[in-house]
């Protein structure tokens, strides 16, 4: 009775006057996808021309964020660059919570030894620095995008792997669950139509946060030469390959930098803005 | 840590190169890169081998480096101190900042320090540590020329005599205090980058339980006796905050070593996130497996301190 006294009134208003920083968030994201789907249409020249009589030309009404070592546009290499973050982040993402789902599903529907087994590789996950850890599977497996994608999704999973087991332990208790069971449904039915879909909200919350850090830390692979190899227009190799210039030149990494950082902040607002409705009591206090 | 040993270990048997090849060059012939593999037991089954590895760690023995030919325990403590030194640094400055702008933010909620917090915070979560850091270099030491742009201290400083291998400590202990200016002002640039990000995390989880704690009936009753307004919040709802802040400060100091490898790449830092990115850029397992197995025990130890936290901080805890 207390906890339904304590609860705040649900809200009325629409999104966008609740949380308008979620919906600049959200802008952001659609506009990048815009950007990323029409890159052909909306670069200025080939990412990967090189005109070294225009090098380290500075922001000018013909290269509007300047060229860099050798002569490539920069606005044109960031704009095929987001098609990169974007890939990355949905494809670790992807994976990350497609195999830590399943985990999660098994443990808390299993329970006993193959929970506690489960669990246990959740725990050495987390023990593990995770970019020491993205790293050393990178290298192990040969620096490239598609490798960096998978060291960053292995070091990822364990995380939906908990939040789902926690749900799973809540929800298989649950009259709707009990009710189902008594119909006579099988597990994997239990599992798959009753208990997941009821998961699925919080899974999404820390997803749009791992959108940004995915990306964040494919930027620091390629950037530690672990992941994206040059010339390839991915925003963490251009901030790698301006290092050199940074205090003479430094739009080479200026401008790709500040695309992560917009990027990064927009999903982790669109994070915040999902919280916050999944959970009222949590408004406005993140 | 067996876990953590078991996936290095796997990890170090996935690899598509030869770590014998790579460690003997592309000059060496067939009976020297026979010889390295019998030297060190890798031409063995894999279980032996992992056999071999778990009995020589129990004895402190972490095997040798591929690339600097020598043992990686020896290499770990060389550079062990350097990361711990930055990560410290960077930990202190995230407390020493993210506490009270998190406190000023929930006192001053919906209000301009309040919004100031927020959006730097959002930034912190949001910034890459590297480019920061080469931000950071390039205004404060290639612009403006006040501070390093790398290293532990300057070429013509010798370093201090080592007691505790942080150059800062060691510095004063010595009484040698051009030294220790010289190791503090290189610690400054890569410790901000390095920190921002611990910071903004601290700050957001400091604002949002330090809300939960102001709304709570105890506080209206400090408030109600009379108590000024600096003391309710700081000494009666700023401690009970800290509480799941503590938690907070634990993981980033787990995340900090990660952090260290990127760090220390852009500032030159001897540290072992260079290490660890050298070795793992030449196929060095050994060494790889030593840096992780180090790391995964930091973070043990931090989850441990953490709970000794928690019952100083909470005498509910202590007591129950």
């Amino acid at each position: 009775m207390a906890e339904t006294l304590a609860a705040p009134a649900p809200s009325y208003r629409p999104l966008w006057r609740r949380s308008p920083v979620t919906i600049a968030g959200l802008a952001l994201i659609v506009l990048l996808a815009l950007i990323a789907l029409s890159a052909p249409l909306l670069a200025p020249s080939d990412p990967l021309k090189q005109v070294l009589s225009t090098r380290l030309d500075p922001p000018s009404s013909e290269h509007w964020l300047g060229t860099d070592q050798l002569g490539r546009d920069i606005l044109s290499r960031m704009i095929y660059g987001a098609r990169i973050s974007l890939l990355i982040g949905i494809v670790v993402v992807g994976l990350a919570a497609s195999v830590g789902t399943f985990v999660g599903l098994i443990a808390g529907y299993a329970g006993g030894w193959l929970d506690e087994g489960l669990m246990r590789l959740t725990d050495v996950f987390f023990a593990f620095p995770a970019l020491i850890l993205a790293m050393a599977i990178s290298g192990a497996l040969g620096p490239s995008l598609t490798n960096a994608m998978i060291a960053i999704a292995v070091v990822s999973w364990p995380v939906y792997a908990r939040l789902v087991r926690a749900q799973v332990l809540s929800l298989r208790e649950r009259e709707f669950v009990e009710a189902a069971r008594g119909l006579g449904a099988s597990a994997e039915r239990l599992m798959w139509q009753h208990i997941l879909p009821n998961t699925l909200a919080p899974l999404l919350v820390q997803a749009s946060f791992d959108m940004g850090g995915a990306i964040l830390s494919a930027a620091g692979l390629s950037f530690i030469g672990f992941g994206t190899q040059p010339p390839t227009a991915e925003w963490g190799v251009m901030i790698s390959e301006g290092r050199n210039y940074i205090a003479t030149h430094p739009w080479l990494s200026l401008f790709p930098g500040l695309a992560i950082l917009f990027t990064v902040a927009a999903f982790n607002l669109i994070g915040d803005g999902l919280r916050d409705a999944l959970d009222p009591r949590l408004r406005g206090t993140g | 840590m067996i876990g953590v040993s078991i996936i290095t270990f796997g990890l170090s048997h996935i690899v598509p190169g030869d770590p014998a090849v790579v460690a003997m060059g592309d000059h060496a012939t067939n009976e020297q890169i026979d010889a390295f593999r019998e030297k060190h037991g890798l031409n063995k089954p894999v279980p032996e081998q992992y056999w071999i590895y778990i009995t020589n760690l129990l004895r402190g023995d972490l095997g040798i480096s591929l690339r600097t030919r020598r043992p990686v325990a020896a290499d770990l403590r060389d550079f062990f101190p350097a990361t711990f030194e930055l990560s410290l640094t960077a930990l202190l400055l995230s407390i020493l900042i993210g506490i009270p702008a998190g406190v000023v933010s929930a006192t001053a909620r919906n209000r301009l320090p309040d919004h100031v917090v927020r959006i730097l915070s959002l930034i912190g979560g949001s910034v890459p540590i590297f480019w920061l850091g080469l931000i950071l270099i390039g205004f404060f030491y290639g612009r403006l020329g006040w501070l390093p742009g790398g290293a532990r201290i300057d070429n013509f400083i010798p370093a201090p005599p080592t007691v505790t291998g942080l150059f800062t400590v060691d510095s004063l202990l010595a009484g040698d205090y051009r030294a220790f200016s010289s190791s503090v002002q290189h610690l400054l640039l890569p410790a901000l980058a390095l920190g921002y990000f611990s910071t903004a995390i601290i700050a957001r989880m400091m604002r949002s339980s330090m809300l939960e704690v102001l709304s709570q009936q105890y506080v209206l009753a400090a408030r109600a006796k009379g108590l000024r307004q600096g003391n309710v919040v700081w000494r009666h709802a700023a401690r009970n905050a800290l509480i799941p802040t503590v938690t907070t400060i634990g993981i980033t100091f787990g995340s900090l070593l990660s952090g260290a490898v990127l760090t220390e790449t852009i500032f030159s830092w001897p540290g072992l996130g260079r290490y660890a990115t050298f070795s793992a850029t030449s196929l060095d397992f050994p060494a790889v497996m030593g840096v992780t197995l180090l790391a995964a025990l930091v973070y043990t130890l931090t989850n441990l301190i953490v709970d000794l936290g928690y019952q100083w901080l909470d005498p509910r805890i202590r007591h129950g």
